[in-house]
């Protein structure tokens, strides 16, 4: 479904492009439409065509090598902010599940974790490491990391406690009856009951540590990575307007990437399971 | 938790002799002595949920207890169960007490709702009270086969549970529930969501499997023709608070099929039981009891 849903995209935009007004428009007065020049607006084919040309000119490398390797870079920070992301999450989860005291203690920091703007928070983040640090806070890589993490971690932890929560009192009584210990409750009964939970959340954490990396890329200038493309490649827009799409492109990619792998993580975690919630 | 009195007493006694006694307690399943249950004392939401319970079952009796609901009769099994503590009063099952008895999965369970894992395939389902026991995987598996062929579901080994209808969900459940080869079983209404013609298939189905393996059984039922059919001793309890107003003596022998719930014993057990449920009742007029 996928390439057809991109070519309906694509034709909507060359649609408008053909149709708009050229310099933008307004609506009840307020200057809403976009203008569809080609600094506006570039054509679809423009921007397949830039991937295809020396990134500079004169320049070796062509644009579509350059943001691939910026992709493939933010793509392993992203991943890596993921994976301990999602593992904090279920870690607190359980202290939260198992010690009510760190559910009604931990709580209001994390939801006060999630209402301050990662936009602040980046350069706090770098500034902290390098008072830690010298070497450190040169490592901006690291603050990206820290930043996709306290993102993602959040809506992992929040779910999971949910599906902890959510094995039958019967099911529980049953586990007593046969002495199970808490912990081998957890892995036998809670755990399994939480999957369920789990994969809506793991989505999501993908989501928001793919968007928390690439926003900490941009506001702390991280050499390598897809977001200090866009905001290198938007400051070029005027001239070579088909450029910045091409980084906007790589993190595109970089978050289907992401998705696909959680899907495959869901497929796999959710087999054998009844099919009714699909 | 207030029940300081009997409890010392439950604790002095066990010191005497950890783990067992040597009383005549020793030589049946389980022994309920002065048994009350308060829940939220000293609350506004104090509740009397039994009071003065003596019940003594011997070893491969069949014990049906019956009440309305309300009358504590789930209550009473999940303090044998060592689920919810006595406030006063002792419980020994085999001899030992009922939280020692837990521990060393002396009994199995099974409750209304089947309870299995869905996660978990059939045979998988059967293994978990032995692999919290510990035993190894083969020696599971084959325990596993043993139970399946037992309760007559060889050819669902590998099924999921939602694969399978409700009737066998629950013979699922009871081969769990015999999977560690306890010498008593304790059922809260484990038939209750069945239809009628599954029910009663599955009451005979009970009945063989535990004259085949000699377990002793406490059925919690509110259904008076269940509680006869399968019992030899039907237990009859009021609520508030829930006490045992009488005892009836089944006398069908061991040996039942569809015919005994023709039989003339039957019908005679079944009258009494719903005339020990209304002496008990009074005023109350025996709400939520079955007639069918």
């Amino acid at each position: 479904m996928f390439p057809i849903s991109f070519a309906a995209v694509a034709s909507g935009w060359e649609l408008y492009k053909a149709v708009g007004p050229a310099n933008g428009g307004r609506i009840f007065g307020v200057r809403l439409l976009p203008r569809t020049s080609d600094r506006a607006m570039p054509h679809v084919w423009e921007m397949f065509k830039r991937l295809g040309r020396p990134e500079v000119r004169g320049g070796q490398d062509s644009v579509f090598h350059v943001v691939a390797v910026a992709t493939w870079y933010s793509f392993r920070i992203a991943l890596l902010a993921f994976v301990i992301g999602a593992v904090i999450g279920v870690v607190l989860a359980v202290l939260m599940a198992r010690f009510r005291v760190v559910e009604r203690a931990m709580m209001p920091y994390l939801v006060i974790s999630q209402t301050v703007p990662i936009i602040v928070l980046a350069p706090l983040i770098l500034t902290l490491m390098s008072f830690a640090n010298r070497d450190l806070g040169s490592k901006t890589w690291i603050a990206s990391v820290i930043l996709g993490v306290s993102l993602a971690f959040f809506p992992v932890a929040v779910g999971t406690l949910r599906g902890l929560k959510a094995a039958p009192p019967a099911s529980l009584e049953l586990m007593d009856s046969m002495a199970s210990s808490w912990t081998r409750t957890l892995f036998k009964l809670r755990f399994p009951t939480a999957v369920p939970f789990i994969m809506p959340t793991l989505r999501l954490a993908a989501a928001v540590a793919v968007v928390g990396v690439i926003v900490a890329e941009i506001s702390l200038g991280v050499r390598y990575g897809v977001g200090r493309l866009i905001l290198s490649y938007g400051q070029d827009a005027s001239s070579d307007p088909a450029k910045l799409y091409t980084a906007v492109f790589g993190a595109a990619v970089l978050g289907l990437a992401m998705a696909l792998l959680v899907l495959g993580i869901d497929k796999l975690s959710m087999r054998n399971r009844p099919q009714e919630i699909a | 938790m207030t029940a300081s009195s009997s409890e010392d007493l439950v604790a002095s006694d066990s010191d005497a002799e950890p783990g067992r006694s040597t009383t005549p307690a020793a030589l049946s399943a389980v022994e309920v002595i002065a048994v009350d249950k308060v829940f939220n004392p000293g609350t506004p939401k104090h509740v009397d949920a039994l009071a003065d319970i003596n019940l003594t079952i011997q070893r491969g009796e069949f014990v049906s207890l019956i009440g309305p609901s309300g009358c504590g009769k789930s209550t009473l099994l999940r303090i044998i169960a060592d689920l919810l503590q006595a406030s006063t009063g002792r419980v020994l099952v085999n001899g030992k007490r009922a939280h020692q008895a837990r521990l060393d999965q002396d009994y199995g369970m099974a409750f209304q709702q089947s309870g299995l894992f869905e996660w978990r395939t059939v045979e998988r389902n059967i293994e978990l009270p032995l692999e919290l026991k510990g035993w190894d995987r083969s020696r599971r598996r084959a325990r596993s086969r043993e139970m399946l062929a037992l309760v007559k579901l060889e050819e669902f080994a590998t099924a999921m549970p939602w694969q399978l209808s409700g009737g066998m969900q629950q013979r699922v459940a009871i081969a769990r529930a015999l999977a560690s080869n306890p010498q008593l079983l304790l059922m809260d209404e484990p038939f209750g969501a069945l239809d009628e013609m599954t029910r009663e298939h599955m009451q005979t189905e009970l009945l063989r499997i535990c004259n085949d393996t000699g377990t002793t059984v406490v059925f919690v039922t509110h259904s008076i023709p269940e509680a006869v059919y399968l019992a030899d001793r039907v237990v009859v309890m009021s609520p508030r608070p829930g006490r045992i107003t009488g005892i009836v003596e089944v006398g069908l022998g061991r040996i039942r099929s569809e015919h005994t719930r023709e039989a003339s014993t039957f019908f005679e057990s079944v009258t009494e039981v719903r005339e020990a449920l209304r002496g008990g009742e009074m005023a109350d007029n025996a709400r939520g009891i079955e007639d069918r």
